[in-house]
């Protein structure tokens, strides 16, 4: 066992936090600004460097085609899932996608996965961690929704690979609250996890019983929070707006960051204050302002909040329980700050729910206390063992589409279900299977998870070869599949085809070891590029010696550039870039004046009837400066 | 498996008493060399490699459908303990993935000898039956053929079982209109009042099989011979009685389906 700490992170759709065990409590780690809550934003600055967190915040209305944001609500899903979406989000996805393909999303003029944007997220993270415990940070637990899918499981999990972390447990985030919240009650309960965040809302319930946190059922909605509620007051303000304009701002992405951002504020003034200004500067130095109620606003996200009591009530009804028989409910997440929210919670359950930790931490200290257990415990998490379940029914698309069940919602994990098939037709080697996950009977109707084929079947009459198939979901909620013919014994060959997720092959391209290569295959560039402008340099500075103009310095001053030549010649046997940049930038002031006698000179000699070329004034018609070259196009 | 095992001694009817449960290998800890316990090895506590065992033979437990289930919970507590991947987190590739196999193994046994239901239908299949409407074959063979699964209909609910779907339809109708009508509501309820009356009779038929069932297990335990048409007579009569609460238990969700949501 290797004494590395393992992190416990939370990939939230608005912030991320990474947290560790500090003896017997979780603490958070900040980052380098101090701060505990990293937005979940990745930006591309002017010198296409990726930015994360708050410096790439500034970014979303500077350059909002260069940023990108919940991009958590893109994990695991297809473009056909997605265009709702794409009315309400500034995302940005490739042109070039086809149909199947795993979204990319355009970040400036390049692309990237859903999973490699969340990658930048974790590196953030786990630097974060590297750089307080002033060590490698290689492993890590990372909370999903509980609702998730296995398509969006596995793409966090590829996500943590690209990032350089070892994803040893996803752990559902109502459920790590639970963890984060029963760390010191050691009494059996049952107890309700209401997790509204950012962009998912998650409803678990859970035995606690001597130090064993039993999910008995979870249900939820990865589409449903915080960015939902902030959309219903966007849209009001951009009619506002476009009314008194009359001009159609929508695609203006600009203007929408700017109204998103003053959006959320007014709603979390709202959570204290009875009124609240919403306030917006529009280009123009016009301003746009609108008093809201929280009444008003209460009556708007009404319909919002009201999704959460569906899969609430079939939780309770899953978990064959009733509101009274719940002895305590927790709140989770950011969107349970709104009073209105809290009132919901307290009606669907008959009771004050609690809300003692920090919601929006609250995840993060479970994912720790989570990682402290794998590790191998310590003294405060010795009895503790989490028993998840699955959120969705596991299900193979039989003739006619209809869905046979073999592993239903809410099943402890790992679960497992083998199931026989055979083939249809004299000699047929393989057999194509199609799993879904979802609840509803037609298979159109349930999410495509992947088609596996079994190959390698022995030639056999029909109906006689007798296939094996046994189908695991992990700890992580994660399905495994294997096969064997019985007759022969023959272990078939699967090829998997996932519906939505990247390959293994893809990921391994994908871990930002590779992109760090990239940043390196950069940064030789920028070497190389800056190598090449001094040499430019210092062509025309032996040119400009053999002018007349040179003759005209001071020998103090011929002794300078004489100085700064030699720094940069000496500098440019380096590696580093940027204090060649300053080598040249240094050259270059110190020749200004050397530059402007040539240009006098040459002025001089046109005025006499010579022309500009036999002038010599330097490397091109656009440079202003007779020394320098022209700008370098990158 | 052991299953087929205890088929190849049974007579041309695949089903026997089994009495003589399978046991795991008793093979040393692979790791400390101790004589181990089932799942994991007492001594040094390290997960073993799993062997294949019925679900009864996974807990330990006779072939008997009376069971304590808070005795079964604490026993399912106590070997996630020892199983749970958890546990096993930072442990060699080989002990994580027999433990992966150990406590899927231990989550499916749980989960279907928790609920009677399952638990009777599972050792029901251990005796070779096909249940006709739950049963995995039907499934397959629906599956194969492309055919909806066959609802047979009990015949002293045939007569009800018309009235009733015509009854919901018009419900269902009625919702759809905005019109509730609150005779039919009544009648309804009143019907489902019968129906639960029926339903709670089979689920005493059924705990009256088990008891049966467990007294011949008891009896050939104790070195009884027990007459093979005993054992079939109490099988049959829970297959039958699973049929006929399956049916009635749609039914009432159907009711339920339709009552709630007016």
């Amino acid at each position: 066992m290797s004494n590395e700490r393992i992190v416990g992170i939370d990939l939230g759709t608005t912030n991320s936090l990474v947290a560790y065990m500090e003896g017997d409590r979780p603490v958070v780690i900040p980052g380098e600004d101090g701060l505990n809550l990293v937005p979940s934003v990745v930006a591309l600055d002017g010198n296409g460097q990726i930015v994360v967190g708050s410096a790439a915040r500034k970014f979303l209305i500077e350059t909002a085609d260069h940023t990108v944001y919940s991009v958590k609500r893109l994990m695991g899903r297809g473009v056909e899932d997605v265009r709702d979406e794409l009315k309400l989000f500034p995302f940005r996805l490739a042109e070039d996608l086809a149909a199947g393909e795993v979204l990319r999303i355009k970040l400036g003029d390049k692309t990237f996965t859903p999973p490699e944007i969340s990658a930048f997220i974790l590196r953030q993270l786990k630097r974060n961690a590297e750089r307080y415990f002033a060590a490698p940070v290689t492993q890590a637990v990372i909370t999903v929704p509980a609702y998730f899918n296995d398509a969006q499981r596995q793409a966090t999990k590829d996500a943590g690979r690209i990032a350089g972390l070892e994803v040893l447990r996803l752990v559902n985030e109502p459920t790590a609250a639970a963890l984060a919240y029963g760390l010191d009650k050691k009494e059996t309960a049952t107890v309700a996890v209401y997790d509204l965040g950012g962009g998912t809302f998650d409803i678990s319930i859970l035995k606690l019983h001597e130090g064993i946190f039993e999910v008995i059922a979870t249900n939820g909605d990865t589409h449903l929070g915080g960015d939902d509620i902030d959309n219903l007051l966007i849209t009001i303000a951009l009619s506002d707006i476009e009314g008194d304009l009359g001009v159609d701002i929508r695609r203006n992405t600009e203007i929408v960051q700017g109204i998103r951002k003053a959006v959320i504020e007014a709603k979390i003034a709202l959570s204290s204050n009875e009124k609240t200004v919403l306030n917006v500067e529009l280009p123009g130095g016009k301003r746009y302002q609108r008093e809201i109620t929280r009444a008003q606003f209460e009556q708007l996200i009404q319909p919002v909040i009201d999704r959460t009591i569906g899969p609430v009530r079939q939780a309770m009804k899953d978990a064959g329980l009733k509101a009274t028989q719940i002895d305590e409910a927790v709140l989770v997440g950011g969107s349970t700050r709104i009073p209105r929210v809290r009132q919901l919670v307290e009606e669907l359950f008959e009771r004050k729910p609690h809300s003692d930790l920090n919601p929006d931490e609250v995840v993060a200290l479970g994912a720790a206390v989570q990682a402290n257990i794998l590790a191998g415990g310590s003294e405060a998490t010795k009895e503790m063992l989490l028993l998840d379940v699955t959120p969705l029914s596991l299900g193979i698309e039989a003739l006619g589409g209809v869905v046979a069940k073999i592993i239903h919602r809410n099943s402890t994990i790992p679960a497992s279900a083998t199931e026989h098939f055979t083939t249809g037709v004299e000699g047929q080697t393989n057999v194509a299977i199609h799993v879904l996950q979802g609840e509803r009977e037609l298979a159109k109707d349930c999410r495509s998870l992947a088609r596996f084929d079994l190959r390698g079947i022995p030639p056999m009459p029909a109906g006689l070869p007798r296939i094996e198939v046994k189908f695991l979901i992990d700890a992580n909620g994660i399905l495994h599949v294997s096969a064997r013919e019985l007759r022969s014994g023959k272990e078939a060959e699967i090829e998997v085809q996932p519906s939505y997720g990247l390959t293994d092959e893809q990921v391994e391209n994908m871990i930002l070891e590779s992109f760090d290569k990239a940043e390196e295959d950069f940064r030789q560039r920028q070497v190389i590029e800056a190598r090449n402008e001094a040499e430019t340099m210092l062509t025309a500075l032996e040119k400009g010696r053999k002018n007349v103009a040179w003759e005209q310095l001071s020998s103090q001053e011929r002794t300078n550039v004489g100085k700064l030549e030699t720094a940069l010649r000496a500098v440019m046997q380096e590696e580093d870039y940027q204090s060649i940049r300053s080598a040249i930038d240094a050259l270059n002031q110190g020749t200004m004046r050397l530059a402007e006698l040539m240009m006098d000179s040459a002025v001089g000699a046109a005025l006499k009837g010579q022309n500009m070329d036999t002038a010599d004034v330097g490397e091109g018609p656009e440079s202003p400066h007779p020394i320098a070259s022209a700008e370098i196009e990158r | 498996m052991a299953q087929t095992e205890q088929k190849k001694r049974g007579p041309s009817d695949s089903g026997i008493l089994v009495v003589t449960q399978t046991k795991p290998p008793t093979a040393n800890c692979w790791s400390c060399g101790a004589m181990r316990a089932a799942h994991f090895c007492q001594q040094c506590g390290k997960v073993q490699p799993p062997a294949p065992v019925d679900y009864f033979s996974f807990f330990g437990l006779p072939y008997k459908l009376n069971l304590e289930p808070d005795k079964l919970e604490r026993e399912f507590y106590a070997l996630s303990r020892h199983l749970h991947p958890d546990i096993n987190a930072v442990s060699s590739d080989r002990e994580q993935q027999w433990s992966l196999e150990q406590s899927s193994q231990l989550n499916d046994a749980y989960r279907t000898l928790k609920d009677p239901i399952t638990r009777t239908e599972y050792l029901l299949r251990l005796q070779g039956v096909q249940l006709e409407e739950q049963s995995k074959a039907a499934t397959e063979e629906a599956r194969r053929t492309g055919k909806v699964k066959k609802q047979v209909v009990p015949p002293d609910l045939l007569e009800q079982v018309f009235e009733l779907n015509m009854q919901l339809e018009e419900a269902r109708m009625n919702k759809k209109m905005g019109e509730p009508d609150r005779n039919l509501e009544r009648e309804l309820q009143d019907t489902k009042k019968q129906l639960q009356a029926k339903y709670d009779g089979m689920m005493a038929e059924l705990h009256a099989a088990w008891n049966e069932w467990d007294t011949l297990v008891e009896r050939t335990g104790q070195g009884d011979t027990v007459l093979e048409d005993d054992r079939l007579a109490v099988r049959d009569k829970m297959v039958d009685v699973l049929n006929r609460r399956s049916y009635l238990r749609n039914l009432l969700r159907d009711i339920d389906e339709v009552l709630e949501s007016q």
